[in-house]
């Protein structure tokens, strides 16, 4: 039977969304799952993971400076972990922060990395995509020493809430932590939208709107539907909207049950974001815009006058 | 300062990707290839940083077959001084890359690494990392700005919560995101020039690397097709379909 560690991603005290999918990858997978916080005092994100069903133990890392989530950092004392508890499995979620220090775990294991599985066919084989989502590849990889995953957190439901808390055990670990690289600022976009990764409903603009004062129009929509807001790679740099905003292969791969692509042109790359959206509704005034290809509700026209329209009728 | 480069041979991000009817992977033969997006902005970078007198030479290196020597001479022609070929015909993983990488950034003194955050052709976005882990050294992926100065580099990074800057000290491993830089357009004179420059080839046991047991590709599909839906005149017709469907 495999024995799942799964890497409990958190920031300002809380738990990451997205674990509870990871947990739900791991049940697949099958075996014992272990969620393991590294924190500066772990207490309350200990308790956020014991109560997701599926779990059995949770293992706390207290140590000055985890919190930042330094990959250099963190990683050796994951190499401990998984090697101190005989671990088969390795999972951490595909944020930007599981794919920063989860390579260098595997690096340090000798195991090539199992990036972004979207399907688990048994306890060593994986469908992962490539090629941005344009092909699928399944993998066979091998057991030993053992496997090391980023999970894709828009291909997983999340696990529920567990009858009973797993129980919750503080441990050390055996890890030199270099000091040659230290963080320094973490600039976050506050916001009361929900979460584009979690939303059900996203509502995207791009190049279009031409400027981040027409951007509000968007936002105004979103803000009706109660939506997350995303935005094309060219919104963004064109300086719209931040980073954080992006969707797509190298933006944020989201999965909302309605997506509003708004003046977007739909590339292969922006669609790479958006496969697992329910259902996708396009607004663009070309009739051959590829979008359209995808959308399951297209309509040709100019944004500014469709956009405000739809804002009043929704 | 030395600066390495790495430099992967991709099939160019605008072709439409076909997977082949047998599920064996992907038509290569006779598609339009180029080097990874994220690479040409890694070349970039090095060669700002060159103008501005902070590094002294840059050496750009591939791991590859001998198609791999095309991909080379584009890293030449945007400013690196020489190349480095490591020539493998079988397909590689990321951590055999990586560890071909990390021996010739040892091998070469360099002080500064740049690679891409991510091969669009596997998507992996692991070989970076798993380069600083080999070698022990700092990284900081995902650089959406990099100041390099008395010994440190101070990188800003683009993250699901926005930008976080990481400072470390040099030396270090540096992935770059699209908006590092915006890539110089290759002018002729430096497309003739880059003939000229050196490349040297070198083999996975020159390095002392093994290449070690990979993912077996069981099968390549087509992702789950979308249908395309259906086209609506009105805001009306549209806001009626979404209700109807309880959408909204
Ligand atoms: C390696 C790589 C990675 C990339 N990663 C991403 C990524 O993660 N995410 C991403 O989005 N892109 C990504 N891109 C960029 C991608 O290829 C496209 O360039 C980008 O998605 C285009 O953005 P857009 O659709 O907003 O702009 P455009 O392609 O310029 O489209 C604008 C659209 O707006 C329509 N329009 C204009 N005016 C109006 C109007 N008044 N009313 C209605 N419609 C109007 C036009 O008809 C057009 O279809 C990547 C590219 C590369 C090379
Ligand atoms: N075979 C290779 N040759 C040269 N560079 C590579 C190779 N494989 C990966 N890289 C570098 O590592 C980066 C990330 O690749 P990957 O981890 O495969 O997504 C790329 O952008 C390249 O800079």
């Amino acid at each position: 039977m495999s024995k799942i560690l799964v890497i409990g991603q958190h920031a300002d005290g809380k738990l990451n969304s997205g674990i509870a999918k990871v947990v739900n990858a791991a049940k697949a997978i099958g075996g014992d799952i272990h969620v393991a916080v590294f924190a500066n005092d772990g207490a309350a994100v200990a308790a956020q993971a014991a109560a997701l069903d599926g779990v059995a133990k949770v293992l706390v890392v207290d140590r000055a400076g985890n919190d930042d989530y330094v990959a250099s950092a963190i990683a050796p004392q994951i190499v401990a972990l998984t090697q101190s508890g005989g671990y088969s499995h390795v999972l951490a979620a595909g944020t930007t922060s599981g794919k920063d220090f989860l390579p260098r775990v595997a690096a340090k294991l000798g195991v090539q990395q199992v990036s972004d599985i979207m399907a688990v066919h048994s306890a060593t084989s994986f469908d992962r995509p490539i090629y941005a989502g344009n092909a699928i590849l399944t993998v066979e990889a091998p057991a030993a020493p053992a496997i090391v995953a980023t999970i894709r957190l828009a291909s997983f439901q999340a696990t529920g809430a567990a009858a009973a808390a797993a129980p919750i055990e503080k441990i050390s670990v055996d890890a030199v932590i270099p000091g040659h690289t230290r963080f320094v600022s973490l600039a976050a976009q506050k916001s009361e939208r929900p979460e584009l990764q979690s939303a059900t409903r996203v509502v995207s603009g791009g190049r279009a709107l031409g400027s981040s004062e027409n951007f509000s129009i968007i936002y105004s929509l979103a803000d009706k539907l109660k939506a997350g807001v995303g935005a094309s790679r060219a919104a963004v740099d064109s300086g719209y909207v931040p980073n954080d905003m992006q969707v797509g292969q190298t933006g944020k791969i989201i999965a909302p049950e309605l997506y509003f692509a708004i003046g977007i042109s739909g590339a292969i790359q922006h669609l790479a974001g958006i496969k697992d959206a329910r259902t996708i509704v396009a607004i663009n005034k070309d009739p051959e815009a590829p979008i359209f290809e995808v959308a399951d509700y297209g309509l040709v026209g100019d944004l500014f006058a469709l956009v405000p329209e739809l804002e009043a009728k929704a | 300062m030395k600066a390495l480069v790495s430099v992967k041979r991709v099939i160019d991000y605008n072709v439409r990707i076909q997977v082949k009817p047998d599920g064996s992977g992907v038509v290569v033969d006779g598609v339009k290839h180029s080097v990874n997006p994220f690479d040409e902005i890694a070349m970039e970078e090095a060669v700002r940083l060159k103008e501005k007198g902070k590094v002294t030479e840059i050496i750009a290196v591939t791991v590859g077959g001998q198609k791999c020597e095309e991909t080379l001479r584009t890293a030449l022609a945007f400013g690196a001084d020489r190349a480095v070929h490591v020539k493998v015909d079988e397909e590689i993983q990321p951590l055999t890359a990586a560890m071909a990488l990390a021996a010739v950034f040892k091998k070469e003194g360099a002080e500064l690494f740049f690679l891409g955050k991510q091969a669009i052709d596997d998507d992996a976005a692991q070989t970076g990392q798993m380069v600083a882990a080999l070698l022990d050294l700092p990284q900081a992926t995902f650089a959406s700005k990099v100041d390099i100065d008395g010994g440190k580099a101070v990188v800003t990074r683009e993250v699901d919560a926005g930008l976080e800057t990481l400072e470390f000290d040099l030396p270090g491993i540096i992935t770059t995101d699209l908006r590092l830089n915006e890539p110089r357009y290759l002018k002729l004179p430096d497309i003739m020039k880059a003939k000229k420059k050196p490349i040297e080839t070198v083999s996975l046991a020159d390095l002392g690397v093994t290449a070690i047991a990979g993912l077996k590709s069981v099968k390549t599909a087509n992702p789950p097709k979308r249908s395309k839906g259906v086209m609506v005149k009105t805001v009306d017709e549209l806001v009626t379909a979404l209700k109807a469907k309880g959408l909204i």
